[in-house]
C-alpha cells in the first residue's frame, strides 16, 4: 500500500499523486491550494496544524445566481456605499488553522477588510468592498481555497436570527440582586439578641433602610428574571394542568408578598434573600440545560440544502439564465451541473445523469438514469452536465410535500409531559393541603398566627431542588453523550429515550454503511492481461461507479492506452494492441436482458465476450447483529426495520438480527410515518433511527428520532439526536444510560423531598425564621445539584 | 447625616456599575462566541517566515 499522505488534505495519495515543491498532493485541487497559500504568504496555515485542508471541488458556475441583486440583498447583513457584510456558514471549519487563514483572508484579496471566524457555529464573517470584490467572486475565492460557504434556501428564506440572550441578562439581574440583598441581610443574621428586645442600637436605627433596599433589588427579580415561571404557570392553568412551575411562582409571588408585608408593618426581616436566591437558583439550573451546539443544527429540512437558484434554459433562445427557486414552474428547463442538487420532480431531457440519492435515501451508490426516465427532487448530479424538465414545482414534489405535514409544525416539547411536570400535579396539590390543614389547626389555638404558618408552608415548599435535579442530572448526561459523538437536542430527549420500548430502524445508510461498499465479481475470471486493461480503462474514467471499482481492484502495470472512448451514461472502452474491453451499463456491453435486475452493477466484456459483472453492495456496520442482539434481549425492546427499498435484503437481514425482527420493505416516506403513528396510538413509545430526508417525518412523528450521521458537519435531517456513524454499536449503551439517569433524577426528587419535610416541620410549627429559610433553600439546592452532577457522571462511566 | 449613607451610596454605585458593565459585554456579543478567541489568541502576529530558496514557487513569483 502506497501510504503517501497529501500535504494539503491529509488524504492518501494514489500511484499518480503530484510532486510540488518538494510535497506530495493527492490531486491538482489541493496543490493550487497550496500555491495560492504559499504565493500569499499564509503558508503558516500548514504550521499550525498539518494536512489540515479540504480538497476543493469544482464549482463552475455554481454560484451564477449571486449576479442577481435580489438575492445578494437577501444574504448579506449590512450594506452602505462601500461596504458589504456577509456571515457565511463554511462547515468545513474544523481546526485552528481554518481558523487562521480565513482570518488572514484579506491577504487573499485585497477586496476583504475584515474576516472573524466564530469557531463553534463554524460562520465566518466577512466585511468587503463591493466595488473591488462581488459577493460571487468571495465565494469562489474561498471556494477555491477548500471552504466553500454553504448557501441554501433557508439562508434565504429565514431572518437571521437573534441570539437570545435573555437567560444571561435575567441571570445577571438575579445574581446581582441575590448578592446585594445577602449582603444587606448579614446585619439581620447576626442581630443576635432581636428576639430578646437587646437589638443593637445601631441595627434598629437603620433597619428600615437597609429592608426597604432589599425590597427594591427583589422587585426587577419577581418582576423581570422570574417572568418566564409566572408565563408557564398561567399557560398550565389555562391548559388545566398543574406543571411544576405552578408551585415556583405560587412560592415566588407568596415570598414577595409576605416579605413587603412584613418589613411595611415592621413584623420582621422579610425572605428577600430566600426569594433572590431561589429565582438565581433555578435560572442557574435553566442556563445549564441550555447545552447547545451551536455548530449542528436540529431543525434542518429540505431547505437547508437545496441551492437557492438553479439555472433555467430560456425555451425561446436556448439562453441560461439565474432563477430562484420557488419561481419555476412545471415545464421548465433546468441545466444541473457537476455536484448540483436536483431541486423538484423532473424528468431527463439530455445529458448523462449519474444521481447520488444519499441526502435522500442514505444510498451512496450513485445510479445512472438515461434520457426520458423520471428523477426526484433531492438527487445530486454527479458528472457532467444535464437538461431536465421539471414535472412538478419545488414544494409539491415528491421529497418536499412530506413536509406539509402537521408533524412538522408542532414542537416537540409540547406533545410529551416531562418527568419534573409529571410529579408537579401531586406536589402542588399536596403543599396546598398541609396548608390549609395547618392553617385550620392553628384558627383554633392561635388566629394571630394563621396567615403566617400558611405563607411559612408555601414559602419553604417552594420545589426550587425539584426544578433543579432533572436539569442537572440530563444536563450532565447531554455533555458526557455530546463528548462521545451522541448529540441530544435538549434534555427531554433523554427522557424520551429512556422510556422507548419500540424502536424502529431504517436500513440504508443507518443499519448498512455508506462509505463502505462492498464489491463481488460474478462471471468467468478474467486473465491477467483482461485485469490490467481493465484496471487502465477505469484509470481514464471520472465516473464514481469506475473510480469505486478502480480502489478495489489489485494493482496492476500502469500502460498507456491505445485508444479510449467513454459513452456517458452507458460505458467507457480501452483498447490496447489487439485486446479491447467494455465496462458499463448491460445494454452497452451487449446484455440487455441482465439490465433488468435491481442491482447497481459494472458489467464487464472482453474482445466481444461477456465475461460477468462486479456488484456493488451496502455492507453493514459491524456492530449491528450486536446492537440488535443487546437491545431485543436485555433492553426489551421491540424492533422493526422499514427500508425503502425492495426485499433483496431480506434473506441476509433475517441471518443476521434477531428472529423476532419485524422486517417491511418498499416503505415510502409517508408510509413510515403512518407506522409510527400507529404504534403511538397503541401508546408505545417509538424509538426512530433514521439518516436521510425520506425518514424525516417518522423522526419528527416518533418520540425519538435519531439521525445517524457520517459527518455531522454536513446534513441530517431535523431529528432530537445526531449519533455519529462511528458510535453506532453504543447505543444500546447510551440507552442503558439514560434509563439509569432517570433513576437518579428520582433519587434527587426523594432526597429533596425530605428538605422540604423538615422545612415543612419549621412552617407548620409556626417558627420559619427568615434564616432558617435563607439557609434550608440554598442547602437543599446545592446538595440536589451536587448529588446530580455526581451520580450521573458515576453512572455514564463506562461509556468508552 | 451619617457615614453609613455616603457609604451605601458608594457600594450600590460601584455594584451597578459593574452590572452595567456586565449587561453591555452581553450585548456586544462578547458571550456568543466563547470558543474562538482561544484559538485567536495563541496565533503569532507574524507567522510568515523566509521563503526557502529552493522552491518551484520562486521562479513563479518572479514572473
Amino acid at each position: 500500500m502506497d501510504t503517501t499522505k497529501c500535504y494539503h488534505c491529509g488524504d492518501r495519495c494514489d500511484a499518480q499523486h503530484l510532486k510540488f515543491d518538494k510535497k506530495n498532493f493527492c490531486c491538482n485541487g489541493c496543490k493550487t491550494v497550496y500555491e495560492i497559500f504559499r504565493l500569499n504568504d499564509l503558508s503558516a496555515y500548514y504550521d499550525l496544524q498539518s494536512a489540515a485542508g479540504t480538497a476543493p471541488k469544482a464549482v463552475q458556475g455554481k454560484y451564477d445566481y449571486l449576479d442577481t441583486p435580489d438575492i445578494v440583498e437577501r444574504l448579506i447583513d449590512f450594506q452602505d456605499d462601500q461596504f458589504q457584510i456577509i456571515t457565511l456558514l463554511i462547515p468545513q471549519i474544523h481546526c485552528s488553522s481554518c481558523v487562521w487563514v480565513l482570518e488572514n483572508l484579506n491577504k487573499l484579496s485585497a477586496g476583504i477588510t475584515h474576516s472573524q471566524v466564530n469557531f463553534p457555529k463554524k460562520e465566518v464573517r466577512i466585511t468587503y468592498k463591493h466595488q473591488a470584490l462581488s459577493l460571487k467572486e468571495l465565494v469562489y475565492l474561498l471556494a477555491k481555497i477548500g471552504y466553500e460557504p454553504t448557501i441554501s434556501l433557508q439562508n434565504y428564506e429565514a431572518a437571521r436570527q437573534k441570539t437570545d440572550r435573555q437567560l444571561i441578562y435575567k441571570l445577571g439581574v438575579a445574581g446581582f440582586a441575590f448578592g446585594n440583598v445577602m449582603f444587606l441581610s448579614f446585619p439581620e443574621y447576626f442581630d443576635l439578641y432581636a428576639g430578646q428586645g437587646g437589638s443593637e442600637f445601631w441595627l434598629e436605627q437603620y433597619k428600615g433602610l437597609f429592608r426597604w433596599l432589599m425590597f427594591f433589588f427583589s422587585v426587577p427579580v419577581v418582576l423581570y428574571a422570574a417572568r418566564d415561571y409566572f408565563r408557564s404557570a398561567y399557560k398550565g392553568l389555562r391548559a388545566k394542568l398543574l406543571n411544576i412551575d405552578v408551585p415556583i411562582a405560587l412560592g415566588i409571588t407568596v415570598l414577595f408578598l409576605r416579605s413587603t408585608f412584613d418589613i411595611a408593618l415592621d413584623w420582621g426581616s422579610g425572605y428577600f434573600d430566600s426569594l433572590t436566591g431561589l429565582v438565581f437558583f433555578l435560572l442557574l439550573g435553566k442556563f445549564f440545560q441550555q447545552k447547545t451546539y451551536a455548530f449542528l443544527s436540529f431543525e434542518r429540512d429540505y431547505k437547508s440544502y437545496f441551492p437557492l437558484a438553479v439555472t433555467r434554459i430560456s425555451p425561446k433562445d436556448q439562453s441560461e439564465e439565474s432563477v430562484q427557486l420557488y419561481k419555476i414552474k412545471k415545464g421548465d428547463h433546468l441545466l444541473i451541473r457537476n455536484e448540483e442538487i436536483i431541486p423538484a420532480d423532473s424528468i431527463l431531457h439530455s445529458g448523462s445523469a449519474t444521481i447520488d440519492y444519499s441526502f435522500v435515501t442514505g444510498e451512496s451508490i450513485p445510479i445512472a438514469k438515461s434520457a426520458g426516465e423520471k428523477l426526484f427532487a433531492g438527487g445530486k448530479q454527479l458528472g457532467g452536465a444535464i437538461e431536465l424538465e421539471v414535472v412538478k414545482p419545488v414544494s409539491n414534489s415528491y421529497l418536499t410535500s412530506l413536509w406539509q405535514s402537521n408533524v412538522f409544525k408542532q414542537e416537540k416539547t409540547t406533545r410529551f409531559q416531562n418527568i419534573t411536570d409529571s410529579i408537579g400535579k401531586r406536589f402542588t396539590i399536596a403543599v396546598l393541603s398541609i396548608a390549609t390543614i395547618a392553617a385550620a389547626f392553628w384558627m383554633v389555638y392561635d388566629p394571630g398566627k394563621v396567615m403566617n404558618v400558611f405563607t411559612a408552608v408555601l414559602i419553604i415548599a417552594c420545589p426550587c431542588a425539584i426544578a433543579l435535579a432533572a436539569p442537572f442530572s440530563l444536563g450532565n448526561i447531554l455533555r458526557i453523550f455530546g463528548k462521545h459523538g451522541f448529540y441530544l437536542k435538549n434534555t427531554q430527549t433523554i427522557e424520551q429515550l429512556a422510556q422507548a420500548d419500540t424502536g424502529i430502524f431504517d436500513k440504508t445508510g443507518t443499519i448498512s454503511s455508506t462509505h463502505k461498499s462492498s464489491i463481488s465479481y460474478d462471471g468467468l475470471v478474467l486473465n491477467e492481461q483482461e485485469a490490467s486493461l481493465l484496471k487502465n480503462t477505469l484509470r481514464s474514467s471520472s465516473h464514481p461507479l469506475s473510480r469505486k471499482l478502480y480502489a478495489f481492484l489489485a494493482d496492476q502495470n500502469i500502460g498507456t492506452l491505445d485508444d479510449f472512448s467513454e459513452v456517458p451514461g452507458f460505458g467507457i472502452e480501452g483498447f490496447q494492441d489487439d485486446e479491447h474491453i467494455k465496462v458499463g451499463s448491460a445494454n452497452f456491453v451487449g446484455r440487455p436482458d441482465e439490465a433488468l435486475q435491481n442491482d447497481t452493477a459494472i458489467h464487464i466484456n472482453a474482445n466481444d465476450n461477456y465475461k460477468g459483472r462486479f456488484l456493488f453492495r451496502n455492507e453493514y456496520r459491524p456492530e449491528l447483529a450486536e446492537v440488535f442482539e443487546t437491545l431485543t434481549y436485555d433492553m426489551n425492546l421491540d424492533l422493526t426495520v422499514l427500508s425503502g427499498d425492495n426485499e433483496g435484503e431480506r434473506n441476509t437481514l433475517e441471518k443476521l438480527l434477531p428472529g423476532n425482527t419485524r422486517m417491511f420493505f418498499k416503505q415510502k416516506p409517508e408510509d413510515k410515518m403512518q407506522f409510527i403513528r400507529a404504534l403511538q396510538s397503541r401508546d408505545k413509545k417509538v424509538l426512530m433511527v433514521g439518516d436521510g430526508l425520506n425518514d424525516a417525518g417518522a423522526l419528527a412523528q416518533s418520540n425519538v428520532g435519531i439521525a445517524v450521521s457520517e459527518d455531522i458537519n454536513v446534513f441530517s435531517p431535523a431529528c432530537d439526536g445526531i449519533l455519529e456513524a462511528s458510535g453506532f454499536g453504543k447505543l444500546p449503551e447510551y440507552i442503558k444510560v439514560s434509563r439509569k439517569a432517570l433513576g437518579v433524577v428520582k433519587l434527587c426528587f426523594i432526597l429533596s423531598l425530605m428538605y422540604n419535610i423538615v422545612g415543612l416541620y419549621f412552617a407548620v410549627t409556626g417558627q420559619l425564621q427568615p434564616v432558617i429559610a435563607a439557609i434550608l433553600m440554598p442547602l437543599s439546592s446545592i446538595s440536589v445539584v451536587a448529588f446530580a452532577t455526581a451520580a450521573t457522571s458515576f453512572v455514564a462511566r463506562k461509556i468508552k | 447625616m451619617s457615614v453609613i449613607y455616603v457609604l451605601l451610596a458608594i457600594s450600590l454605585v460601584v455594584a451597578l456599575l459593574f452590572f452595567i458593565a456586565f449587561v453591555l459585554s452581553v450585548r456586544n456579543g462578547q458571550y456568543d462566541d466563547a470558543y474562538t478567541p482561544s484559538i485567536r489568541m495563541l496565533f503569532e502576529d507574524d507567522l510568515v517566515k523566509e521563503m526557502p530558496e529552493d522552491t518551484d514557487l520562486n521562479e513563479k513569483k518572479s514572473n
